[in-house]
């Protein structure tokens, strides 16, 4: 039965993408797109127009997205909080040189990670892409040493103020300039091509790379240990 | 540079063939990994240079990693597939 | 020679066909799993692809002088591929990898209570 239905769908599948798409490149920008690159610089002030879209313009899809993000994470420890029936091979320690090292890297790539979310609004870069980095310091740092217990208050606390504060920031725009999450006369725009300038850009975009950094790293942390059994940790 | 690309997209649609074929899961994890991280490179050649890095930071990282401790958590070899 | 956008446009489709063929045809469900992976990378690529036009630059601004000449900001749109297909997969690619996670927690779950990966043989739905 598998057998027969496959080809067809995919060549349903492939008839409708070869109907659907177009194989060659539009001859300009959509209407959209063209209205914030021409009043992104006059708007926000940030030379990188893509973060001037996802933190300004699309600023409450972000929130969604942090949200799912948080979701997900929320689902995947709920589904493996169980402490049963899973065969976990005894882990061998690692040894002193790999241990030592990964602590002298955690901070430099910790510190990595915040410098690309800092520099979202200047250069290629942001929120997802800094948390993602900071999620692979600790996670460096889980590999290691599996027995690491991490500071699950922390990050918790870190994860529910930033949300909490990002939804503040919008307020705040709500009560000065009359729109969520809006950059109209909340903080100076600052000079181009400063590190601070652009308004609240950099403030939501730091608080967005804390909030994924601390989803990302609990994920990791939840997938590698959540639902073992307490004889097979070592 | 259009030689490149070229090369660049027939070694993934061929790592992508062989990553449905390949028996041990790890292998295959690694096989998409790789592809996530050519599609990255193209991103960088169509001018998106923050999408390059999320892909390259978060799909051929993150998700590989993922997939590993899921696999490190069940099994290795791919069991069944016959009829 | 062939045109960049034509390349990469297949390449991105002939991930998807992959992808779904994988999907379809695999039972074991981490290869599947690679499957959806692979047509989101396929997807990814596409959805970029609606915007880019060659011999345009990254939309990321490197003029001073644009605040100040509104002649030369009336130009801009000209030099730059679209930003929103950018910010939408930007977007796309951080929820992707929550949901695969919450899949594979699935994943992992499921095999803590069948002891397999083979969806053929899960047969506590089956009649």
């Amino acid at each position: 039965m598998r057998q027969i239905l496959t080809p067809i769908v995919l060549l349903l599948l492939g008839a409708v993408l070869w109907q659907a798409v177009p194989f060659t490149a539009p001859a300009d920008i959509s209407e959209i797109g063209r209205r914030f690159v021409e009043f992104g610089v006059a708007d926000n002030r940030a030379a990188n127009i893509v973060t001037s879209v996802i933190v300004n313009y699309r600023g409450l899809d972000t929130l969604g997205e942090v949200s799912v993000l948080f979701l997900s994470v929320t689902g995947a420890i709920f589904v493996l909080r169980r402490r049963e029936g899973l065969i976990l091979a005894t882990p061998t320690p690692s040894s002193e040189l790999v241990a030592t090292g990964a602590r002298l890297l955690f901070g430099p790539i910790l510190l990595f990670g915040a410098y690309i979310f800092a520099h979202g609004h200047l250069t290629p870069g942001g929120g997802f892409q800094g948390g993602a980095i900071v999620a692979s310091s600790v996670l460096l740092l889980l590999l290691a040493d599996r027995d690491r217990a991490m500071a699950h208050n922390a990050l918790g606390w870190i994860e529910s103020m930033s949300g909490f504060l990002y939804v503040v920031v919008g307020m705040v725009g709500i009560a000065i300039a009359g729109s969520f999450l809006s950059n109209k006369g909340i903080l100076p725009l600052g000079l181009w091509n400063d590190l601070f300038s652009a308004g609240l850009i950099p403030v939501i975009y730091v608080l967005v790379g804390l909030k994924v950094g601390s989803e990302l790293a609990t994920l990791i942390d939840a997938m590698m240990h959540s639902g073992e059994k307490e004889g097979t940790q070592a | 540079m259009i030689f490149v690309d070229v090369l660049v997209c027939a070694a993934m649609i061929a790592t992508a063939i062989a990553a449905v074929f390949q028996r041990s899961l790890i292998s295959a994890v690694i096989m998409v990994g790789f592809i996530s991280l050519m599609v990255s490179y193209l991103f960088v050649r169509m001018d998106a240079p923050d999408v390059a890095m999320t892909e390259a930071a978060i799909a051929a990282g993150l998700t590989t990693v993922i997939f590993l401790i899921a696999i490190r958590r069940t099994e290795d070899t791919e069991s069944g597939d016959k009829e | 020679m062939i045109e960049p956008t034509t390349l990469y446009t297949l390449t991105g489709a002939l991930l998807i066909l992959i992808g779904f063929a994988a999907i379809m045809l695999k039972r074991n469900l981490i290869k599947m799993m690679l499957g959806f992976v692979m047509v989101e990378a396929g997807v990814h690529l596409l959805i970029i692809c609606f915007g880019f036009i060659p011999g345009r630059t990254a939309p990321i601004i490197n003029t001073p002088d644009l605040l100040t000449d509104p002649a030369l900001m009336s130009a801009v749109p000209q030099q730059f591929v679209d930003p929103v297909v950018q910010a939408i997969v930007l977007t796309a690619i951080v929820i992707a990898v929550g949901v695969t996670a919450l899949m594979l927690a699935y994943v992992v779950r499921l095999y803590g209570v069948h002891k397999t990966l083979d969806v053929g043989r899960y047969v506590s739905l089956k009649w």
